[in-house]
Order: C-alpha cells, then structure tokens, then sequence
C-alpha cells in the first residue's frame, strides 16, 4: 500500500469518514453539552458560547450533532449489515441452487422492487409500530432487493466458472460453495456496493427521520433535526441547515472513497469501464 | 448506480422467457387436453412471427398488469398479515375490549381480509378508494384534487430536467476529460448525495426569505391562474431539477460514450465531421434506448422524490396527503396514495421498456 498513490479525493473522504466515526464512538466525551440539556435561549446565532448556535428548545446544536452522527451511523450501519446477510445469502442461494428457487425469489424480488423503497416503507412503517429495531428490519429487508439483484448478477458469473463446477463434482456441500468459492471471488464488487448502500441508507434513514417516521425525538439524528429546526428556516435562522450538510457531506465522502476503490480495483480485472 | 442500469436489462428479458414458454405447443400434456390449449397457443406463435413488435408490447403491457395487480395484493393483504392493530393504536393501551371491538366493527374490520380486499379492488377499479378512518371525507375527492397538482409539478420538472439533462451530457461527451467535463463530474457526483430536503431548505433561505424574490410556502389553491401555479412551483421544480439532474446527465454522458467509441463514427471523424455533428446526428439516435431508459428511471425516481419535496414546500399534493396519512394510521388512505404511486412507477417503467424496444430492433428478434 503505497500512501503517495491515494488520489485527493479519496483522502478528502477517508478524512471524513474518519471524522464522523470519531464523532460517533466518542460522542459523550467530544460534545460540549449532553444530548438533551437545554443550555440557552433558543435559535442563538452560531459564534460565542455555542459554536453552532442553539436549536429550537435551546439545545447546543453542535452537540446535538455530534450525538446524530452516533444515532444516525449506528443504525444505518446495522440496517446495511442485515440488508447485505440477508440479500447476499438469498441471492447466493438463488445463484447456487438455481431452477424455482431461483425463478420463485427473483420474481417476488422483482415484485418487491416494483413499489417505490420509500413508498413502501410509508405504507409498511404506517401499520407497524414505532420501535427502532422495526425501523431497521424495514430498512434492511426493503434495502436487500437491491443487494438481491447485484449479488444474483455477480454470482452467476462466478458459478459457471471450472472451479465451482470442479467443487460440485468434489461433493462440496451448497454451504461450501457459497461461502469459500463465490464469496471471496465477488468480495469487491460487493465491498463497493456495500459501501454505496451505506450512503443510501443515511439518506434513507434522514428522510425517514424528516418526515417525521424514523428515530423518534427527543433522541438526536440528522434527518430529526433537520425536521425540528425547519420552521426556523422562515426567520432565516439557517440552523436546519447544519444537520443537512452533514449528512450530504457523509453521502459524499463515502462515495468519494467507492470510487477510488472500484477504480483501484477496475484495473485489476481489466475493462468493464463505466465510460 | 449501476444496479439500476442492470435491472432494466433483465426486466427487457422477462417477456421474451414468457414467449418462449408460450409458444411452443405442450408436448407433455395429455392429447385431448393439449388440443385444447394448443390451438390459441399456435394462433399466438403464428401472431408472434407476423408481427414480432406488436406482440413484445402486448406481453409488457400484460405483464404490468400482472405486477400492478401483484402490488395491489402486497399493499392490502401483506399489509394485512402486518402485526399492528389500528383499532387498538387509535384507542391507545387502555382501552377496553368492548370499545376496540366497537370501532373495529365501525370501520368494517371485522370481516375477513379477503372479502375487503375484493371490495376494495373492486372500488379502486372504478377510482373509489371508500373513506378516510381520521377524516371520514371521500378518499377519491382528496386524491382527485391534489393528484392534479402533483403531476402538474412532476411535468414541469420533467419538461426542465430531461432536456437540460440530455443536452449537458453531450456537451460533456464534447469537452470530455477537458474542464467542464471534469467540473459536470464533480457536481453530478455532490448532487447526487444531496438529500432533497437539504436543497430545498437552501433554495427556500436563499431565494425565498433573504432574496425574497418567491413566495414561501409554495401553496396553490382553487381559482389561482395558470401564471400564478407557475411561479408558486418555481422553487419545488428547482428541487427536484437539482436532485434527478446529474444522474440522467452521467448516464446520458455513458451511454453516448459508449456509442463514441465504435468504429463507424471514428469513420464520421475521419470523413472530418464536426464534432458536435457527429454528436448529434450519428451518436446519439443510437443511444438513444439507453438514454430513453434513464429518463423513465429518473421520471420514476421523482415519483418519490416528490413526496419530500412536496412536504418541505408545504404543497397540497399527494405526497403531503401520503405522509399525513402514515402518521395517523389512516389506512384507506395510505394505500390508496401507495397504490396509485406504484402505478405511476409501474407505468413510468412499462413505457420506459416499450420506448427502448422500439428504439432497439435488435430487442425485437431475440436469439
């Protein structure tokens, strides 16, 4: 791993990624103020006492934040990490054993994709109850669609290849198969994925969260605190801003550090460019 | 993105496994039952063969129906399985057995989930969605009102995105790897990480309040005239332009790359066209499936796009109606909304598949 040949970008996004995990792990001993401590006036302008300034209850804002980054990474994190087991085993599955299990998941996953992810979890989120482990299920499951439908597609290149078949014909068990011979051999397209789908979930889980469906107050996250400083924005108090920045620049520095790895590794496999 | 991309490539294959399986005569089945069955199967074969176009578009169309049916039994009866009771929700914890079996028996939910369903097809076919449970007003009344604003808003920001779209990714096909090529790269990439409501909190600081140059909230109403609609969706439009902009643009910028690099416009160059020509006339009417393609997915994506926008600019449309809904429960509302948003992107994607089977006569003839 030579440091000089990471490009900008990529620093610029490792840095970032680095910054908000701090904020995550160490958020009670990084914030000023606790999470719900009501510390002044409310809407105070950003300078002074209150790096960011105070948000509708009169809240820090900057620890408000810091707090958001741990709520908002965490459970988007937890929704990818299912969304990934869960998509790429069954797709894996689907790939491996082929026939009607493969027709029979490819078409509910067809049929599942046919709804619009945020329409379908409106309808979904409007008849369970507000709980977050829910939240998370519901993100993960209607997320694993599109992990489904890449890991089918990546997965089938792999299972016609010699080695699959020479495994089969060892009498390797389909566990063997998909674990120690498709898994290592799709890891970096997947790896990529993963990390796209990470950003997607932020923004999935803020908008959630805007709307009023996602983590519940007075527990801080981005997108929730986007939704409890809007109405400030008509005094053209720009504290709704804040949360929004952090979440794009999160989006952005993720995808700055996918595209350095899938350029890194494009060129391994030769070809397949994007254009 | 580029799952996206692959998905369309697979659906385009799906009728043509159907017909496969449609047109050959069952062999397997019994003689008497197989004569049957056979004689529609062959006039269909031979359909096929006269007139291969007509038919692909025939089973697309089938096959959404199919889907969007499939969707309606995903929204009532899969919802339906859902734990979660609306009746004990409304009441609270503490309610008594007797007041939650009262408001069930009120609002029809004691009967079994299919025979509703039944009824509620029925209604949804002839656009009758029964009534809100918080409001109890006609469901159908609400949506017809606002489902016109909301495609008002959606047209007019697809009249301006797809042709500014289309055009800037030729003219980065144009200056590529030059600096405004390099500069439409970096803002496509920011744009889209940007969540919808972050750029529509800036335009409404911005533009709205410190410039004041449009009024905020974007409502419209009854008796405005078309100039007034117009300027009242100014900053809603402006959103949703930026949000579905740069990834129609980078695909428009792939697809005709892709085309730039065959031979028979290395050709054109060397018979010493101008560039933007060649562009123009030989590159991309052949890219143009592709790009037809992600039009429709991006037209699809303000579907929901739509639905934040609508709720940051506090404008009556379906979106703002969907969400409403969802925080009280009030079911026949939700999935009317839902319903009608999976049609529209059910629909978006159908013509989307037709368009780029028109566009592709290799599609036609698949091997």
């Amino acid at each position: 791993m030579r440091w000089r040949a990471i490009p900008l970008s990529a620093w610029v996004g490792l840095i970032g990624l680095t910054a908000a995990l701090l904020c995550a792990l160490f958020a009670p001993w990084i914030a000023p103020y606790g999470e719900r401590e009501v510390v002044g006036d409310i809407w105070l302008p950003m300078g002074g006492q209150f790096v960011l300034g105070t948000d509708n209850l009169g809240r820090d804002l900057l620890s408000r934040l810091i707090y958001g980054a741990q709520t908002t990474i965490s459970v988007a994190m937890a929704a990818t990490v299912l969304s990934f087991s869960l998509g790429v085993m069954l797709s894996f599955t689907a790939a491996v054993v082929g026939g009607w299990t493969d027709q029979g998941l490819s078409r509910l996953n067809d049929l599942m994709m046919a709804i619009p992810t945020l329409i379908f979890a409106l309808i979904v989120l409007a008849v369970l109850p507000q709980e977050l482990w829910i939240l998370i299920l519901v993100m993960a499951v209607l997320d694993s669609t599109r992990v489904f439908r890449l890991g089918r597609a990546v997965a089938l290149d792999v299972t016609v290849m010699e080695f699959v078949e020479a495994a089969r014909l060892r009498g390797e068990g389909r566990l063997w198969i998909i674990f120690r011979e498709i898994l290592p051999n799709t890891l970096s397209p997947l790896l990529a994925e993963f990390g796209l789908r990470f950003a997607f979930a932020v923004l999935f889980l803020s908008t959630l969260s805007f709307l009023g469906l996602g983590i519940q107050p007075p527990e801080a996250d981005w997108g929730g605190i986007v939704k409890d400083n809007k109405d400030g924005i008509i005094f053209g108090v720009p504290a709704a801003l804040i949360p929004g920045a952090a979440i794009a620049g999160l989006a952005v520095c993720v995808n700055l550090v996918v595209d350095w790895l899938l350029n890194r590794t494009a060129s391994l496999k030769g070809g397949r460019g994007d254009g | 993105m580029s799952q996206e991309q692959g998905s369309s490539g697979s659906r385009l294959t799906t009728p043509q496994v159907m017909a496969a399986d449609l047109s050959g005569p069952p062999q397997t089945a019994s003689p008497s039952a197989g004569r049957l069955v056979t004689r529609p199967l062959q006039s269909w074969g031979r359909f096929r063969r006269h007139m291969p176009l007509a038919a692909l578009i025939i089973q697309r169309l089938a096959l959404s129906l199919v889907l969007l049916w499939a969707v309606s039994v995903v929204i009532f009866l899969g919802i339906e399985a859902l734990p979660g009771d609306f009746a004990q929700t409304y009441l609270g914890q503490s309610a008594t057995p007797q007041a939650v079996a009262n408001i069930r028996a009120e609002l029809g939910l004691d009967r079994p989930a299919l025979t509703r369903y039944f009824e509620w097809l029925g209604g949804a076919l002839h656009f009758d969605f029964g009534t809100s449970w918080a409001s109890g007003s006609s469901v159908s009344g609400q949506i017809a009102l606002r489902l016109g604003n909301t495609l008002f808003l959606a047209f007019w920001a697809a009249a301006v995105s797809v042709p500014l779209a289309v055009g800037l990714g030729m003219l980065a096909v144009h200056y590529r790897n030059r600096m405004p090529d390099r500069v439409i790269n970096v803002l496509s990439l920011a744009a889209i990480s940007l969540p919808e409501f972050f750029v529509g909190y800036i335009l409404i600081l911005f533009i709205a309040i410190k410039g004041g140059w449009v009024t905020f909230p974007s409502t419209v109403y009854e008796g405005m005239s078309f100039g007034q609609r117009l300027e009242a969706i100014v900053l809603p439009c402006a959103t949703l332009v930026l949000v579905v902009l740069a990834h129609m643009m980078r695909m428009t910028r792939a697809a005709i790359l892709n085309v730039m690099s065959s031979p028979y416009v290395e050709t054109a160059e060397l018979k010493g066209l101008d560039t933007l020509r060649i562009i123009a006339r030989h590159a991309a009417p052949n890219a143009l499936a592709p790009i037809i393609n992600v039009v429709a997915l991006n037209l699809a994506y303000l579907v929901v796009g739509v639905v934040v926008v609508e709720v940051v600019f506090v404008y009556p449309g379906m979106g703002q109606y969907m969400v409403d809904a969802v925080t009280v429960r009030d079911m026949p509302v939700v999935q009317a909304c839902g319903l009608i948003f999976a049609a529209v992107y059910i629909l978006l994607n159908m013509t989307a598949d037709i368009l780029g089977i028109i566009a592709n006569p290799r599609l036609r003839h698949p091997r």
